[in-house]
């Protein structure tokens, strides 16, 4: 029988650590709502998401009740809209519809963003494809909560370099069209490797066409439980920081399993996955960085950073797997700049570079995440550093993705707000040389040796 | 067929005073919740109490018993938290 120390354990890391269940998140594929006719399939859409998350919202609601454990995002991926838009849409125009339709259903329903508006050209891009990319700039300033990704490369195609190309177009007139919400439009905005299919967070989260007709997915957090559970074994050796890490993601990822098992019994919808993540948020003591600091860091960027970073997201899979019966979606710790206010501080501090950001994510999910950069750059520079992060995960057969903010009217060492889970962050500096001549080669990368295993 | 168990985890905590477990029972049995354990300690000066409930006779909805519990522990000046007995096996016991 449960004892009170272990009730008292529970209630502590909810109450002081800042455990939460980040988010319940309802994939819905459209495929069904095809239709050639544009007005037909957007009220197909907002037909569909509107019955099937009807009762989301209130699900949770009720699930928090039961067990006094916060769930702090109910959210909704759609299939790719690209793929379900080609028929119907026209021109780059005719996609905005459909984003302002997903944006009405996302309000009407009571969730706060709504992931989808996404277009998957890993090797190559149709016609529609690129209409959806290029509507992406006006589509997310017209729209409050819907959020798009691209995916750009995998392992098993290469990286299509066409489209690295365009996206860095595509997020300088994202800055500039959300120029007087300090560039807000971009934090809603993710570029990808290998994206996967099931992941339960935003901005990146789509429905994949490999998925059932709706799903539950849920993304777990509590990198403050982590941090106080690592402050009792502060000098004691890398077995033990390992072990305790790992029951402690055992302890978080549960809590996952089960309030994905008891939304999906409520609701009559299948349970998916658990992502794994340990997923921070601008709130004192709910940092990855900080965990990084507790391991033994001064400051995450100090040399180690990779190391520990590395040790980290691997005990907390190891954790988490046996705790979750499936796991998915893009499941590792985090390192968003502006989420997490450890990371704000050790890039203050002038601790934290891009470079060393870069090299962070060849060993954790995911990557590039909310860096505030100068709005005056490149395209062909923001096209750069997404080649690089592709790369990064394409020969190491990860996802990868790139969520950059140039602030448009801001340089380096000025501070953007973007206000509640998204932060605020200093603005970056960049790399200054060009790579102009590189970008504009035009075609694909291919695919590496060793994605050829059959 | 007989109603299943349904138990949960009533947390009490606060300045220790007289009278707390008298006014958490009386609202137990007032509204037919089973008490099935009941712990005590005084952790740095503080009531500490869990108790183990079986509500599957309660004559009100969880919601409801867990908010009047709540203003109960309000009126004794203690903080007092239900929730379903899942949460704490699921992460204490594989």
């Amino acid at each position: 029988m449960i004892n009170i120390w272990e009730v008292n354990e529970t209630n502590k890391m909810i109450e002081h650590e800042n455990l939460d269940v980040r988010t319940i998140t309802l994939g819905i594929s459209l495929l069904d709502c095809i239709d050639s006719d544009l007005e037909a399939l957007n009220r197909k859409i907002y037909g569909k998401i509107t019955e099937a998350a009807a009762k989301l919202v209130e699900t949770g609601a009720e699930i928090e009740r039961n067990y006094c454990i916060p769930i702090v995002n109910k959210r909704i991926s759609v299939t790719p809209i690209a793929l379900v838009g080609q028929a119907a849409c026209k021109g780059p125009e005719d996609f905005v519809a459909v984003a302002k339709t997903l944006d009405r259903a996302a309000k009407d329903v009571g969730v706060n963003f709504i992931g989808g508006y996404s277009a998957l050209v890993s090797k190559g891009m149709t016609k529609g494809d690129e209409d959806l990319i290029r509507s992406i700039p006006k589509a997310l300033a017209e729209t409050e909560r819907v959020c798009s990704s691209v995916n750009v490369g995998s392992t098993k195609t290469g990286i299509n370099m066409d489209a690295v190309k365009l996206m860095g177009e595509i997020i300088l007139q994202t800055a500039e069209f959300t120029k007087e919400n300090d560039s807000l439009g971009c934090a809603k905005l993710v570029v990808f490797c290998n994206a996967p299919d099931d992941n339960p967070f935003m901005a990146g989260a789509f429905h994949g066409v490999t998925e059932a007709d709706a799903i539950i997915n849920v993304g777990v957090s509590g990198p403050g439980v982590v941090k106080k559970a690592l402050e009792q074994v502060r000098g004691e050796n890398f077995e033990v920081l390992c072990e305790t890490i790992k029951k402690t993601a055992f302890k978080i990822t549960r809590v996952g399993q089960l309030v994905a098992q008891e939304a999906s019994r409520r609701m009559g919808i299948p349970f998916g996955i658990i992502d794994l993540s340990l997923a921070p948020t601008p709130a004192v003591g709910d940092s990855v960085a900080e965990i990084l600091e507790e391991i033994g860091l001064e400051y995450a960027g100090a040399p180690g950073t990779t190391a520990a970073l590395a040790l980290l997201n691997d005990q907390v899979k190891k954790g988490g797997i046996m705790a979750s019966s499936y796991v998915g979606g893009l499941s590792g710790a985090f390192i968003p700049v502006s989420e997490d206010q450890g990371m704000i501080d050790a890039v203050e501090e002038g601790a934290l570079t891009l470079e060393k950001l870069e090299a962070m994510t060849c060993v954790c999910s995911v990557g590039l995440d909310m860096i505030a950069i100068p709005g005056d750059v490149a395209p062909s520079t923001v096209s750069g550093i997404i080649a690089d992060e592709m790369a990064i995960g394409m020969i190491n057969q990860k996802t990868t993705a790139v969520r950059l903010i140039p602030v448009i009217g801001k340089g380096v060492g000025e501070t953007v707000e973007f206000g509640g889970l998204l932060g605020h962050a200093p603005v970056m500096p960049v790399n200054p040389y060009g790579c102009g001549p590189f970008i504009s080669r035009g075609g694909r990368i291919p695919a590496p040796v060793h994605s050829f295993k059959n | 067929m007989e109603k299943k168990a349904d138990r949960t985890i009533i947390t009490v905590v606060g300045k220790d005073t007289v009278g707390i477990i008298a006014g958490v029972c009386t609202y137990l049995a007032d509204n037919g919740i089973n008490v099935l354990d009941i712990s005590q300690t005084i952790v740095q000066g503080f009531f500490n109490m869990m108790m183990i409930v079986d509500m599957k006779g309660a004559a009100k909805p969880f919601g409801q018993c867990a908010k009047e519990l709540e203003e109960v522990g309000k009126k004794i000046g203690v903080a007092i938290k239900c929730q379903k007995e899942e949460i704490f096996n699921k992460m204490h016991r594989i």
